[in-house]
């Protein structure tokens, strides 16, 4: 028995003996071959994406271990991409997990010549802040003629195309209670 | 789409290997057109002759498709006896307002028929999305022999006859053999047992007449039978991974979600008015109430009230043009305080680079939101007119915020793909650091307004305390929960609080809540459509179960129109959706666009109305009429067919007509926005185009910082023909300048046969191929390509045309990053030349079209 696996290591042998000829399937593997598992067998947990680059929708599956992303991979489940990802969605790994991603709210004083961090929390009271200031300032509340406006043109917002539904909808809710009309994003460039 | 859309396009190669002809209809040699069976290098800015040259050939050699064409298209429609075509007019249709500068469409209309008040209310305003919005008249004459002169049929057939093959040839540069074999190819692929598909990107619109591009294909189309059936249809191909769905649920200045237009200042002063002017007699807007009270009660909750016309009063108006390039150029004049941009860089990607900065430059504030500070957010710091000397950063009054975002895989959401598809992508971990969700930044601004508004007892701040905010606030962070959002936007019934199954359900006695009537039906249940991913080996190949398409889940619009008037499939190869007689219904393997028990035979009769004027053989439900419109009686803003016009700055003379340029382009008029001779100009010889890279993504913020991506493809470039190289003595792998008379930027020149010079009119055209991905702050960095580019837009839908403009390359480093935004036009000279308009538009006004003066030159109060 022993001398049988012994030999049959012999991948000629075992080409013979599984009837592989070509020596393309099993039997050209090594022992290392053999044992190696992808580094996602690992996981923690697989989580079900969208590719977030262009508009096909490819399927993605992203692979957490200990609170990080390990890796990310086509989805082959998914009827529009089956498991295919293009070079920008297979770059996604990157793009989420480098170092190039900012950590910090930045802030750039007028006339100033270099940025600062500052808090969160005070860099979104500072920008409530500048909102209601703008606003109340610019506010047209009717049109000399008589009829409504309710608005200002104060205030403008670009951006979307890269956004989710849920965040589109809350930016249009909130800015057209504000009055706030100039709202467009790359849809219309 | 090879190129740009690398996985979508393996079911073109898919095709390919069951027998389908690929055409590719492009400039440039591409990776697609390395494995289509033709390629067709064509003209920058010369498609519509291109495809009306089709539509004269579908006519001229009889290859429509009778059935389809009579029965479910307008060819029959008796039009208005005042009507005149460009070819009558020299270019112009009958309707021009000197005056005014723009068409007054009453001749364009039906017979018999007045303009509505709505469509003559719409005619006042660019940037209506009028196509989308579906039309709101009938036709009430008819001729269904199709031969009266003034059917829609003949008019068509008349507006195109002088599209030959050899005009072709003088405005596209394809020669009469290909031409003639792409539309041998094309109509021998359509009929009742084939169809044919067109695929874009959404390049294609970035034309000054870019509206009417997709239009020409519409009626190619239409006339083949190839919309509503599978394997036809037009295929936009969008380049954002949401960009369909920001326009659903719009980030847009004119629309709320679900494409209901936003209040228009002195017409839609009450609700009674809005709903009179948006509502349709006939057809499915004629439910236009019950979708936007649902949205009312969506936003305001329990102060919508019907005495207070559900908190109507509550919306802002807008007055003409909100659009990106009219609110920059106010912002470029100082009269925008505040400037919010997330996950956008339109300091690259948007036109004339250096005025959008200008604008920065003359904000109060800005924020920016992205994964790292973009040009937008650096605009102060090294931008090309600061490393050049001509302003200083201590100059910029701007203060700036730069907030780090979120990526998909740290937040929930969906996002609505290109083919109308929503998929929920789930948080996969935390957000690193500051790093927060748009959701969670402007759920949490909303909290702090409300909070600083709260004493307040004015009117103007009533809709802010009024609006709903209570979402479920998940974690340490406070992330509000994205389901209860798309809950609220799918929406459901007050009271019991069921969630509805489609917007058939919505009401418009306040009764129920819905955010977008377009997306009921998405949460269905009370269970989470989008994230639905039965795999596709488990469901038929229409996959229905995977995610949750608009509307009402259905994956093919219009697919009524795949079976024949009889409701029958047109062929078995064919078939789609059908009328089951025995069961009375509309089955197949899709959800049926149709009223399912509606049979082929039913006719409305002469009180009929709201849905019930739809009859059996009427597929295009959200036209009023039930028909697809081969001709629009409303008309477009630049006119009710297609029409040939050259680009703003062209290299040719209009080889079809006397007026050179669309008479109702938007110009931007002012010294940071200069333009060149509308053609022939001695400074600007060739002709430019732009471009995306498989390896890139837009304006760079998702892949300049990317190493595997900038590897990939390192640094900015320009594609010359092995011709031009001679010409400008280039060399491959050397520099070049290319300069318009708004800025010049440095490229390393590619000198490749992948370019290929025209020869049209008895001259060599050169054109030149820039990839507009790059700027000065990344790991690749180069000069952008739209520092070149101008503000000039379509009527329509404000849309830039950034694919066909003039340059001038030389060879070496030459840029001195001189913008005509800081020190006026690179080149000073006579501005006279050839008119890009006969006499009557000549004299359009100023200010009327695009932003001259004040902004409130744009407005109708004006
Ligand atoms: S993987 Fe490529 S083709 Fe697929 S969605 Fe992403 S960018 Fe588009």
């Amino acid at each position: 028995m022993a001398k049988k696996s012994w030999l049959l290591k012999w991948p000629a042998l075992r080409q013979l003996a599984n009837g592989d000829l070509a020596g393309l399937g099993d039997t050209a593997m090594s022992e290392r071959t053999h044992s190696l598992k992808p580094r996602t067998s690992t996981a923690d947990k697989i989580v079900g994406s969208v590719c977030p680059y262009c508009g096909v929708g490819c399927g993605q599956k992203v692979y957490v271990k200990d609170g990080k992303i390990m890796d990310i991979e086509g989805d082959y489940d998914s009827p529009i991409s089956e498991g295919c990802l293009c070079p920008k969605g297979s770059a996604t790994m990157q793009l989420v997990t480098g170092t190039h991603r900012g950590m910090n709210v930045l802030y750039r004083r007028p006339y100033g010549k270099r940025w600062e961090k500052i808090p969160l929390k005070q860099a979104m009271d500072m920008v409530a802040d500048r909102v209601k200031q703008t606003r109340d300032e610019t506010w047209e509340d009717q049109h000399e003629q008589g009829h409504p406006l309710r608005r200002t043109l104060g205030i403008a917002h670009l951006g979307g195309a890269t956004l989710d539904n849920e965040e589109n909808y809350l930016i249009k809710k909130l800015f057209t209670a504000l009055g706030v009309i100039q709202v467009e994003n790359q849809a219309r460039i | 789409m090879a190129e740009c859309h690398p996985v979508g396009f393996r079911w073109v190669m898919e095709a390919k290997r069951r027998g389908a002809t690929i055409i590719h209809i492009d400039p440039r040699f591409t990776r697609t057109s390395a494995v289509a069976d033709i390629h067709v290098p064509i003209r920058p800015g010369s498609d519509i002759a291109f495809l009306g040259g089709l539509i004269n050939y579908i006519i001229t050699n009889e290859r429509w498709f009778r059935d389809y064409v009579i029965n479910y298209t307008n060819a029959a429609a008796l039009v208005s006896e005042d009507y005149q075509d460009t070819e009558d007019l020299d270019g112009l249709f009958s309707g021009w307002n000197a005056e005014k500068g723009q068409y007054d469409p009453s001749s364009w209309q039906y017979r018999g028929l007045e303009v509505t008040p709505a469509a003559g209310h719409r005619e006042m305003f660019s940037g209506e999305p009028r196509a989308e919005r579906g039309a709101i008249v009938s036709a009430e004459e008819h001729d269904f022999t199709l031969t009266d002169p003034l059917c829609v049929f003949q008019i068509v057939k008349k507006h195109f006859s002088r599209y030959t093959p050899e005009v072709v040839q003088e405005a596209c540069g394809i020669q009469p053999e290909m031409f003639e074999k792409v539309a041998r190819a094309l109509c021998d692929n359509s009929g009742r047992d084939r169809t044919s598909a067109f695929c874009y990107a959404v390049g294609w619109t970035q034309h000054s007449i870019g509206v009417q591009y997709i239009r020409t294909a519409a009626i190619v189309q239409m006339l083949l039978g190839n919309i509503g059936r599978p394997g036809g249809g037009i295929m936009a191909l969008r380049g954002h991974s949401s960009i369909q769905g920001s326009t659903d649920i719009p980030t847009l200045y004119n629309m709320l979600p679900g494409y209901l237009p936003m209040p228009k200042a002195s017409y839609d002063t009450d609700l009674k008015k809005y709903l009179e002017y948006n509502e349709s007699a006939s057809g499915w807007w004629s439910e236009f109430p019950k979708y936007m009270v649902s949205l009312l009660k969506a936003w305001y909750g329990p102060a919508a009230i019907a005495q207070n016309e559900w908190c109507y009063n509550y919306l802002p108006h807008i007055s003409g043009d909100h659009s990106h390039m009219v609110t920059v150029a106010a912002m470029a004049d100082a009269k925008v305080q505040g400037y919010f941009v997330m996950g956008e860089n339109p300091a690259v990607g948007s036109m004339n680079c250096a005025l959008q900065r200008k604008g920065l430059r003359n904000l109060k504030w800005l924020v920016v939101r992205d994964f790292a500070p973009t040009e937008t957010a650096e605009f102060w710091r090294n931008a090309p007119e600061i490393v050049a000397g001509d302003i200083k950063p201590e100059e910029i009054g701007t203060e700036v915020f730069f907030f780090p975002c979120a990526a998909h895989t740290e937040k929930d959401g969906t996002f609505t793909n290109t083919q109308r598809l929503l998929q929920w992508h789930h948080r996969a971990v935390e957000p690193p650091g500051d790093c927060r969700s748009e959701l969670h930044f402007i759920w949490h601004l909303g909290r702090r307004l409300k909070e600083l508004y709260r004493p307040s007892a004015e009117p103007k701040d009533f809709a802010l305390r009024d609006l709903t905010w209570d979402y479920r606030s998940i974690g340490a962070i406070e992330e509000p929960d994205a389901e209860d959002v798309l809950a609220e936007i799918s929406g459901y019934s007050l009271g019991d609080h069921k969630y509805f199954a489609g917007y058939k359900e919505l009401k418009n006695d306040g009764s129920t809540v819905c955010g977008c009537w377009i997306y009921c039906g998405c949460y269905k249940d009370g269970v989470n459509q989008p994230a639905r991913r039965k795999p596709a080996t488990q469901q038929t190949w229409v996959a229905p179960e995977w995610g949750w398409a608009w509307p009402d889940n259905r994956r093919l619009l219009y697919n009524r129109a795949s079976a024949d008037p009889d409701g029958k499939p047109w062929s078995e190869r064919k078939k789609y959706v059908w009328w089951d007689p025995e069961q009375r219904k509309w089955t197949g393997y899709d959800n049926p666009d149709f009223i399912v028990d509606r049979p082929p035979d039913y006719r409305p009769g002469p009180d009929a109305k709201g849905i019930d004027t739809l009859s059996g053989i009427d597929p295009f439900i959200m036209q009023a009429e039930g028909k697809a419109w081969l001709y629009d009686p409303n008309g477009l803003l630049d006119g009710p067919l297609p029409t040939h016009y050259e680009p703003e700055e062209s290299v040719l003379k209009n080889p079809l007509y006397g007026q050179q340029c669309n008479p109702a382009r938007m110009e931007w008029v002012r010294a940071d926005n200069p333009y060149h001779k509308a053609w022939g100009d001695p400074d600007y010889p060739f002709i430019a185009t732009t471009y995306r890279l498989t390896e890139h993504h837009t304006a760079g913020g998702m892949s300049r910082w990317v190493p595997w991506l900038c590897e990939l493809q390192p640094e900015m470039f320009i594609e010359v023909s092995p011709e031009l190289a001679e010409l400008r003595g280039l060399e491959n792998g050397g520099w070049a300048t290319v300069s318009t008379i708004r800025g010049e930027i440095e490229a390393r020149v590619l000198v490749t046969e992948r370019m290929q010079p025209f020869v049209q009119q008895g001259r060599t055209l050169h054109t030149v191929g820039l990839p507009y991905h790059w700027s000065w702050i990344g790991r690749s960095t180069g000069d952008a390509a739209n520092e070149l580019t101008a503000f000039v837009a379509d009527p329509n839908v404000s849309i830039e045309e950034s694919k066909a403009f003039s340059v001038q390359v030389v060879a070496g480093r030459r840029s001195r990053k001189r913008r005509a935004a800081t020190q006026g036009a690179l080149v000073e000279r006579e501005v006279a030349g050839p008119e890009r308009d006969l006499p009557p538009v000549h004299q359009k006004p100023v200010g009327q079209h695009g932003l001259h003066a004040e902004k409130t030159e744009m407005t109708e109060e004006s």
